[in-house]
């Protein structure tokens, strides 16, 4: 009986929080299908969302209209240019018919110089050939790894402050929460894959992990702002290149002459391994960098892609198309990002145990 | 293709933020928690350990518990059989003894009553000797009043030689 009550209890939060989020996000998608004249164009939204920008951009009120008014928060623009140095403003300068702020011309999220006549250099596929200045400026991605690297600290240093104020006693609140994951990398991924030396790759992989998954789960916090991080294959490839530089700096005489001597392979055969070898070592790095850079970026797309059909129905057969799309579409999309919060995990212990493995053929001693 | 184009802002940012959150968390976070749940893991192996010998030391001094009874029950029953024998012994001998006194308190008053009787027997032929002595003499007193019966006497005797 009491089981029976407390289902029904959650069932109906269930409900109520689906019909939330369903209200919320229609809200959203009424203004946006209010925009007028310009046809959907469900490529260009979803580009727009996962790809960095100089803003957090929440939305566009009466789009196409003398009113016209953008809900975002404006980010501070970072430039450097020899002959200028650095020049720091903020992005909402460039919100003007031109996206021209000074000398610089803001186009598709990119900072160009403008040339003499104060335009822009397009070439016939609209690409502008213009010089850009040293783009240093804070975007939405550089704002989600502050958040993160933020969260992470505080995280981080009250789970490290609970361990020394209450040394020896049992986990409590949220170092409950850490200490199976801290403990799940170290016994799960360090040990095994490393071995006995695992306990100096300790904190790099913790932190890849935590900072993997913080930003991951980051992104597919809605309404926080559509952080893509870890969709974004800059933040993977420093990723992929840490883990490739701490593999070649702690490599040690075993890992070099397993590159440049294959123990057990004939004489002639090396000048055909080594450059495999070599090619080996480059690539790992590299796919640990395209691995987590297309799962994540992946993820976002289909869940854009599920909201973009109720654009596209609507634009087709109408705002009562729009809307019974919408709840098939919005059931697709909940699902998706239920899976992405296990992607979102999946991936940051994939990118860690890899490079626990890469750490563990560097450091392994000869056993052959 | 902008998606797969890293961005140099980017990458400077997320190598700066990433080497700020690891050196950050290296420095004050990760070996203090590492260390933590080592030590209550070595705390909690110790304790473990230490109740299984605790364990193994009840079960030991179970068993020399046990031994101990073993060993009491077993001193008790050779006590108790010991005790019997000396009891039995103990009667056996004072039976012994007792019997040997007796046969000698009987052979005594055997012999007491053996002498008594000789010295009875004695004083009885003593006295018969005496009285035929005396009746004798007075027989003879009154059969040799005469002289006459004397000298018969004496032949007699001398034919009887």
């Amino acid at each position: 009986m009491e089981q029976n009550k407390r289902t029904v209890k959650l069932n109906f939060k269930l409900v109520i929080s689906y019909l939330f989020a369903l209200s919320f996000i229609l809200n959203i998608s009424s203004v946006k299908a209010e925009s007028g004249g310009e046809e959907f164009n469900a490529g260009d939204m979803i580009m727009h969302h996962v790809m960095d920008a100089h803003e957090i951009h929440y939305m566009t009120l009466a789009k196409g209209t003398p009113e016209e008014t953008h809900l975002s928060i404006p980010l501070p623009i970072i430039l450097y240019t020899p002959d200028n140095g650095i020049e720091i403003f903020s992005s909402s300068k460039f919100h003007n018919d031109e996206h021209k702020y000074g000398r610089y011309i803001m186009h598709h999220e990119k900072i160009y110089i403008a040339n003499e006549a104060g335009e822009l250099d397009l070439d016939a596929e609209g690409h502008a050939s213009n010089a850009k200045p040293l783009d240093l400026s804070i975007t939405k991605t550089v704002a989600g790894i502050f958040i993160c690297v933020i969260l992470m600290f505080l995280v981080f240093g009250s789970v490290a402050k609970a361990y020394k104020k209450r040394p020896g006693q049992a986990p409590k609140g949220l170092q409950s929460f850490m200490e199976p994951l801290i403990l799940f990398i170290r016994d799960e991924v360090a040990k095994p894959s490393i071995g006995p030396k695992y306990e100096k790759f300790m904190p790099y992989l913790l932190t890849v992990f935590f900072f993997i998954w913080f930003s991951n789960v980051l992104g597919l916090i809605p309404f926080v702002g559509g952080f893509n991080v870890t969709g974004n294959i800059a933040i993977t490839i420093v990723l992929a290149l840490f883990t490739f530089f701490i593999t070649i700096i702690k490599g040690n005489k075993h890992y070099w002459a397993h590159i440049f001597a294959t123990p057990g392979v004939p004489g002639w055969l090396l000048p055909l391994m080594i450059p495999i070898e070599i090619l080996s070592m480059f690539s790992k790095p590299l796919v640990l960098n395209l691995r987590l850079f297309a799962n994540i970026l992946a993820g976002h797309i289909v869940i854009l892609s599920f909201m973009s059909l109720i654009f596209l129905f609507k634009g087709m057969y109408g705002p009562g198309a729009g809307f019974g799309v919408s709840i098939v579409s919005m059931a697709f999309a909940m699902f998706i990002n239920l899976l992405e919060i296990l992607v979102a995990f999946l991936q940051a212990y994939v990118f860690t145990l890899l490079s626990a493995l890469y750490f563990g053929d560097a450091v392994q001693e000869a056993h052959h | 293709m902008g998606l797969v184009e890293p961005g140099i802002g980017l990458i400077i940012w997320m190598t700066l933020a990433f080497l700020v959150v690891w050196v950050g968390l290296y420095k004050m976070a990760w070996p203090s928690i590492l260390q933590s749940i080592k030590e209550r893991e070595d705390s909690i192996q110790k304790a473990l350990n230490s109740s299984s010998e605790a364990k193994a030391e009840v079960e030991n001094l179970k068993s020399e518990i046990d031994e101990m009874r073993k060993e009491a029950r077993a001193e008790r029953e050779t006590i108790i059989t010991e005790a019997r024998d000396s009891a039995n012994k103990i009667v056996a001998e004072s039976k012994e003894a007792a019997k040997a006194e007796y046969d000698r308190i009987v052979k005594a008053a055997q012999e007491d009553i053996r002498n008594e009787k000789n010295a009875a027997l004695a004083e009885v032929k003593n006295q018969v000797a005496k009285f035929s002595i005396e009746i004798a003499e007075k027989v003879l007193n009154k059969e040799l009043a005469d002289k006459k019966a004397q000298e018969s006497l004496v032949e007699d005797l001398l034919k009887s030689i």
